[in-house]
């Protein structure tokens, strides 16, 4: 674990020294991306306003709840926890929504807590896929998208059963 | 698209709330989430920050091409027949390293010159781009920055603790889109 930790540490201090080495200005690199981070949250800001007042008025009205409930007996049986319904529900269409489903989770359950690791590992290992399916086949000009959305949701099942067997497994 | 989805569970959860008699709560915790949205940013724009700015020194220093050039052998395997051009092999490996570092601003504009390489080249180009598609939607980043700084933020141990997992799923995942992507081709040809 704590080499683990570490593993950052190590690798932005190799990376500084390469970058040295190679006579590049590592000091103007990193603030320019550092501002280019800050531009990111600035961009994200807007639509996470709308996206956390949405999930906490579904969670307060008890539609959270009941989806939940709904999903219940078959996740339960594949092991996932049924707490994280709506976020699965969330996560092919939006992706400031599904982050904004994690967080609410990760702030009520607690960070390290099991039901919190899982939905973060979901949120940390899969993508908003009809948003990037929508991107590529229109920038392309190609309007059939065959079987691209029933694979992708494939992967997205299969990241979300890998992530709780996966939590259950390590921290359970 | 997102719009309908917005209506839908806005109306939902108006639904929701007169059906259990939590239409206070409801109302109140609207208010709530729109308050607590830039507090949340606010705490994860330091590491999220952070992060880029290392993403970016990685970026200058040439790593990103390294690692695209060590990606381009299996991305050969992978579309053997938009490998043959070298301007959409060249984008496709920069697509992939982009994402693996969660460079997103990079990984997108390579992808989609890959996109419209392959539209053009016949069916078998389409059924790559296909491909391409069901890659793009499994995440590959091997650094989970954002989820992190939200764990952080929520008082993780260790915010980072959550890769090997991450890392597994993400194989995972891609590895059934691969697997699910040359079934359904298969499928798909049967069908026609």
């Amino acid at each position: 674990m704590a080499l683990l930790s570490l593993t950052p540490l190590l690798l932005l201090a190799l990376l500084c020294l390469y970058a040295r080495l190679r006579g590049h200005d590592v000091y103007a690199a990193l603030l320019e991306g550092a501002e280019k981070g800050l531009r990111l949250t600035l961009d994200l800001s807007p639509a996470l306003v709308l996206l956390f007042a949405l999930i906490y008025a579904l969670r307060a009205s008890g539609l959270s709840d009941y989806l939940g409930s709904l999903a219940a007996p078959l996740l339960r049986r594949l092991g996932v926890p049924e707490e994280t319904a709506l976020l699965m529900l969330l996560r092919p269409l939006s992706g400031s929504g599904a982050l904004a489903a994690a967080t609410e989770l990760i702030e009520r359950f607690g960070a390290d807590s099991l039901i919190g690791r899982t939905a973060a590992v979901m949120i940390g290992s899969s993508e908003t896929t009809f948003y990037v399916i929508a991107v590529y086949f229109s920038a392309a000009g190609v309007r059939e998208t065959r079987w691209a959305i029933p694979a992708a949701l494939c992967a997205d099942l299969a990241c979300f059963l890998s992530a709780a067997w996966i939590c259950r497994l390590l921290w359970s | 698209m997102l719009g309908t989805l917005f209506t839908i569970l806005f109306l939902l959860s108006l639904y929701f709330s007169v059906l259990s008699g939590t239409e206070v709560q409801a109302g109140n915790a609207l208010l709530l989430g729109a308050q607590e949205a830039i507090p949340f940013c606010l705490t994860i724009t330091g590491s999220l920050c952070f992060w880029s700015a290392w993403m970016e020194l990685a970026e200058r220093c040439g790593v990103a091409q390294k690692l695209s050039d060590l990606l381009r052998p299996l991305l050969r395997r992978l579309f053997p027949h938009s490998a043959q051009s070298v301007e959409i092999l060249s984008a496709l490996s920069e697509n992939l390293s982009a994402n693996l570092l969660g460079l997103g601003n990079a990984a997108t504009p390579a992808g989609i010159r890959a996109a419209r390489g392959m539209a053009g080249l016949g069916a078998a180009g389409r059924d790559e781009l296909c491909l391409l598609v069901v890659l793009n939607t499994a995440s590959l980043q091997l650094i989970p920055g954002t989820i992190a700084a939200v764990r952080g933020a929520a008082g993780a141990e260790a915010p980072f603790d959550i890769m090997p997992a991450v890392w597994l799923s993400s194989l995972l995942s891609v590895g059934a889109g691969l697997g699910a992507a040359a079934l359904f081709k298969r499928r798909w040809r049967f069908f026609r």
